[in-house]
């Protein structure tokens, strides 16, 4: 064992490994949060009281202990939460042999590493900050570890550490921008990487989107090429689903994926750029309907006008579309698909089932029916309302004739099952509606409480129509947003909630954050190949040679400029003495004919030999020396009342003549 | 013929056997050859000078360390991984940290140039001791240095955890640091070139540079084990060995000279004087030590005749006895205290050696 290190800077260590572990608090296993709590405080008690190390047995146990533990909670040591909670794990075991410099030195290696794991979890805006906040201290330590004679007070390390990083940012900014950027993943990523799987399911049931609108998380945002559409026509078409088992609605599996359903699209195109968040799906969102011809290349439709992308979004995706909101979705409908989407189970609903059945006896025709089931909700004591009762297994029977009280998603699923029980056929479309328009930015916010769900029935010759059956209970949700459709319902989401004191304040605040981190995202965390590459065609810069060109050259630019400050900073100031410039200008004219003062002549023994070497010379010879030994003999260097005498040197050394 | 036939196949053998020594080395020590072309390209670079030497920019050397490698290894791992994952504030972190690296690299670099090296007085060792070099390092910048340290240029680089060899210059001032180096024999010891060099801030880099001081420290010979006792016939007296003489040799009190031993200042009377004396013995007015080269066996090896007188020298100066030396032609008087030990040392440490100056 070495040298032991000295209990100050392993207390410094202690803190800064305890920032740096802080946000991965979340992430761990209980037992791994105590683990690591009590190792810390372990080694900060030995280090105060002295306590002998841990022998090396208990270490072995210990480590094999943690592994045996990471296995048994995730079952599996590989992946990334489970290899993250074992990196932490193994750092904070690598305290109990910490003696030397080299394990330090290994220690504020792994913290550095440590420190890059957080962003697999988060790339907030605020992480930026805690990057270089971290990065500061753990440079701290660095710097301490490396000045053995005596530990640095605090306040110099940081200040030396924090100068380092503040140089260090304009490359980290050149490099960022510049090192040449390929499209990932280079060896594929754990199953469990990226973010949670939020948003909207492969399926729905009563209560499944009500329990989302309760979440202010971010969807996608959604910038517009021109002007916007209406409110009311901002329905983003996520999944479909068709198939219903009395209680539940499931997507349809299509035999084929090739995507043979026509559209006839009318209208202006409306131009956007979709931001989605990452929710680990494949699903994608359209404003409604999109065209064919402008997917982004990795993503399909399918049969029922679903965009899906190829893979799952785990990370933010940035995709173009264009969408018509007038069309005419598959005008042709054959038998089995008429018999498909009028399917209901048997015996399910049944009064549902006869209420529809009495509509079709009375004459009415399918637009008709739809107005009497519109009508039904308009006029009827329908409530809004985002925590309705619960529902058992005919659910949409007790919700027509007994509790009355729902979402949009027992509006459209009992609407669907009124018109298939009376012959028409009908899906159920789910996905967002609205959206938040951001002044700041000239965007819209659509979060997960604008998740929606509505119907589509089909038409004769019109095709797939879509009706929305909140409309007619809550016209506001669709003209204004859900916020003022549950104003007065007494159960809205705080954050929702326009009566708020503040909210005004709140919301304008609110807009300009959520503009900045679109910037963010969108310059910063979605800065991959395809945007370098447009970002920098703009500089020129158009291909990878390019690229380590511009970037070697600005790098070595700026890491000599920061080069020559440093260097500036360990060099001797050069005291300005302007007779002793004079005196070395005269010194150089002399010397271009032979007369140059020898190391241990003076001023005046070389003013002689001049003198007698060019007597032409002599009289000017004499009054710059007795100018030149006043200057700097008689007189106080740098003062103002030198400067009649400086001049008169300057001009005499400059008017002889050699 | 047998014979003559096993001698030329021996000669092959043991031809073999070098060339085989030889191709090893390539392997086992490949840098050899171009650490000695290093070498000797430094030595033409580092001029022997009486100093200060000031470290110029040109002459600072860097390299990475093996933390250096690791890290550099680190954000090779990182740089993967987030490409990987095509994580921006991965890449953000890999970026500001290589950028980190470069930075310190500079400061490094930085922390080196234009540091004044000055050689200081060396004192004289024994032979067998070990003689200390002490440099002073000088910052006449206006950013404080820190931990510089020193090492002779055979030494491998010692680790820095070892506190007592780095200092730190604050800002115009300076600090010393030591070199050891043993002394083998008598005579002139030459400081051989040394690397002043540093790691600091990062450890990441180890930046260097060559300077060699034209310091020599004066070796005395090794002093002989106690034992021989200087022979009468060598011209004076010889030296009691053992305690002092007691009372009886009491010869009165005189005052205290520079180089009087402090074993022979007479404290009792230094209340009332206020200020030493020293007690004079009739046996140091008398007996003056001569001790003679000549004197000494002839059968001896020279050095052990100056080891013997070395012991004589220093036993007597101890003891506060005057005494002469006679070393041929060099006749030192009799006489006390540190300068004239050092003048007899130094006499006894050059006896035939060569001076250059």
């Amino acid at each position: 064992m070495q040298h032991a290190l000295p209990p100050h800077l392993l207390m410094r260590l202690l803190a800064v490994l305890a920032i740096v572990l802080a946000p991965h608090g979340a992430h761990l296993p209980l037992w791994a949060t105590l683990l690591v709590i009590a190792i810390m405080i372990w080694r900060s008690l030995s280090v105060l009281r002295r306590w002998p190390p841990i022998p090396r047995a208990a270490k072995v146990l210990l480590a094999l202990a943690a592994f045996a533990g990471v296995y048994a909670s995730f079952g599996r040591v590989s992946g990334q939460t489970a290899g993250v909670v074992l990196l932490v794990v193994m750092a904070v075991l690598k305290l109990t042999e910490l003696n030397s410099r080299r394990d330090l030195m290994v220690l504020v290696l792994l913290m550095y590493f440590l420190l890059i794991t957080h962003f697999l979890f988060s790339q907030e805006l605020w992480t930026a900050a805690y990057l270089i906040f971290c990065a500061v201290l753990i440079t701290g330590v660095l710097i301490d570890a490396n000045h053995p004679a005596a530990i640095l007070p605090l306040r110099n390390s940081l200040r030396l550490s924090g100068r380092l990083v503040a140089m260090a940012l304009p490359l980290m900014v050149i490099i960022f921008v510049l090192f040449p950027r390929i499209p990932g993943p280079l060896w594929g990523l754990p199953s469990d990487s990226g973010a949670a799987r939020t948003g909207l399911s492969d399926n729905m049931e009563p209560g499944e989107i009500s329990s989302l609108v309760e979440s202010d998380a971010v969807a996608f945002r959604v910038r517009f090429e021109g002007k916007p559409p209406a409110n009311r026509e901002l329905y983003w078409r996520g999944p479909v689903f068709g198939h219903f088992d009395g209680h539940r609605w499931d997507s349809v599996l299509h035999a084929n994926a090739e995507n043979d359903t026509q559209a006839k699209l009318d209208g202006g195109e409306v131009r956007y750029e979709v931001t989605l968040e990452p929710q680990r799906s494949h699903w994608l969102f359209a404003l409604d309907l999109p065209a064919a011809a402008s997917l982004p290349s990795d993503a399909h439709l399918d049969a029922d006008f679903e965009l899906f992308a190829n893979g799952e979004s785990r990370e933010r995706r940035l995709y173009q579309l264009e969408s018509f909101t007038q069309y005419r979705l598959q005008g042709e409908f054959d038998d089995a698909q008429r018999r498909f989407y009028t399917r209901l189970p048997a015996r399910s609903n049944p009064r549902t089932q006869a209420l529809a059945q009495q509509w079709r006896a009375q004459g009415l025709d399918d637009q008709q029916i739809i107005d009497a089931a519109l009508a039904m909700f308009r006029q009827q004591a329908f409530f809004y309302t985002l925590h309705p009762p619960a529902l058992s297994r005919d659910s949409v029977d007790e919700f027509l004739f007994d509790t009355r009280k729902g979402f949009c998603e027992h509006y459209a699923s009992s609407f669907a099952v009124l018109m298939r029980a009376a012959g028409i056929p009908a899906r159920i479309v789910t996905g967002y509606q609205g959206g938040e328009k951001n002044a700041v930015g000239d965007y819209y916010l659509v979060r997960q409480s604008d998740a929606h769900a509505w119907t589509e029935v089909w038409l004769a010759p019109r095709g797939w129509v879509r009706i929305d059956p909140t409309a007619a209970v809550a016209p506001q949700r669709i003209e204004r947003g859900i916020g003022e459709a549950l104003e007065n319902s007494g159960d809205l989401p705080a954050f929702l909630d326009p009566r708020r004191p503040g909210y005004n304040l709140r919301y304008a605040f609110e807009a300009r954050w959520d503009w900045i981190n679109s910037q963010w995202n969108h310059w910063v965390l979605g800065y991959g190949p395809d945007l370098q590459q447009e970002f920098l065609r703009r500089f020129g810069i158009v291909d990878w040679s390019d690229m380590i060109l511009a970037l070697t050259a600005a790098v070595s630019l700026v890491l000599g400029g920061l080069g020559i400050v440093l260097l500036r900073q360990f060099s001797v100031p050069a005291a300005s003495d302007p007779a002793q410039d004079q005196w070395r200008r005269l010194q150089r004219r002399l010397a271009r004919v032979g007369l140059t003062q020898l190391a241990h002549e003076g001023a005046l023994d070389f003013s002689r030999r001049v003198s007698i070497a060019k007597p032409a010379l002599a009289a000017s010879i004499a009054q710059i020396t007795s100018l030149y030994l006043q200057l700097r003999y008689l007189q106080t260097a740098g003062t103002s009342s030198n400067a009649p005498s400086e001049r008169q040197l300057a001009q005499a050394v400059t008017a002889l003549k050699i | 013929m047998p014979r003559s036939s096993n001698a030329t196949a021996a000669i092959p053998e043991s031809r073999l056997r070098l060339s085989l020594e030889r191709f090893a080395l390539i392997f086992t020590q490949p840098f050899q050859g171009l650490q000695r072309r290093i070498n000797h390209w430094i030595a033409t670079r580092t001029p022997r000078v009486a100093g200060p030497w000031i470290v110029s920019r040109r002459r600072v050397y860097i390299l990475p360390t093996r933390y250096g490698y690791g890290y550099a290894l680190l954000l090779v791992v990182m740089l993967l991984g987030a490409m990987n994952y095509s994580n921006s504030m991965a890449f953000a972190l890999t970026f500001l940290l290589a950028g980190l690296g470069l930075i310190g690299m500079h400061h490094t670099h930085g922390n080196l140039v234009n540091v004044q090296v000055r050689q200081t007085r060396v004192m004289p060792v024994f032979a067998g001791e070990y003689a200390s070099f002490t440099i002073e390092l000088a910052n006449p910048a206006q950013a404080p240095r820190y931990a510089l340290s020193a090492a002779w240029q055979d030494d491998k680089f010692s680790d820095l955890m070892r506190s007592a060899f780095s200092v730190d210059l604050a800002a115009n001032h300076s600090a010393y640091l030591s070199l050891t180096q043993a002394s083998v024999q008598r005579g002139w010891l030459s400081a051989p070139r040394f690397a002043v060099y540093t790691e600091f801030p990062l450890g990441l880099f180890h930046a260097w540079t060559w300077v060699e001081l034209d310091m020599r420290c004066l070796v005395y010979p090794k002093a002989a084990p106690r034992g021989e006792r200087p022979f009468d016939s060598a011209g004076g007296h010889g030296v009691r060995s053992g305690p002092r003489s007691g009372q009886d040799d009491f010869a009165g009190l005189r005052n205290y000279q520079r180089g009087d031993a402090s074993r022979a200042i007479h404290w009792k009377s230094f209340p009332k004087q206020l200020r030493p004396m020293v007690k004079q013995f009739s046996e140091t007015l008398e007996n003056e030590l001569w001790f003679d080269w000549s004197g000494l066996p002839v059968s001896w090896e020279i050095e052990k005749r100056l080891s013997i007188l070395t012991r004589w020298i220093i036993d007597a100066d101890a003891q506060g006895r005057s005494y002469g030396l006679r070393l041929n032609a060099q006749i030192f008087a009799p006489a006390q205290g540190a300068a004239h030990r050092h003048e007899c040392l130094q006499a006894l440490a050059l006896f035939g050696v060569r001076s250059n100056d």
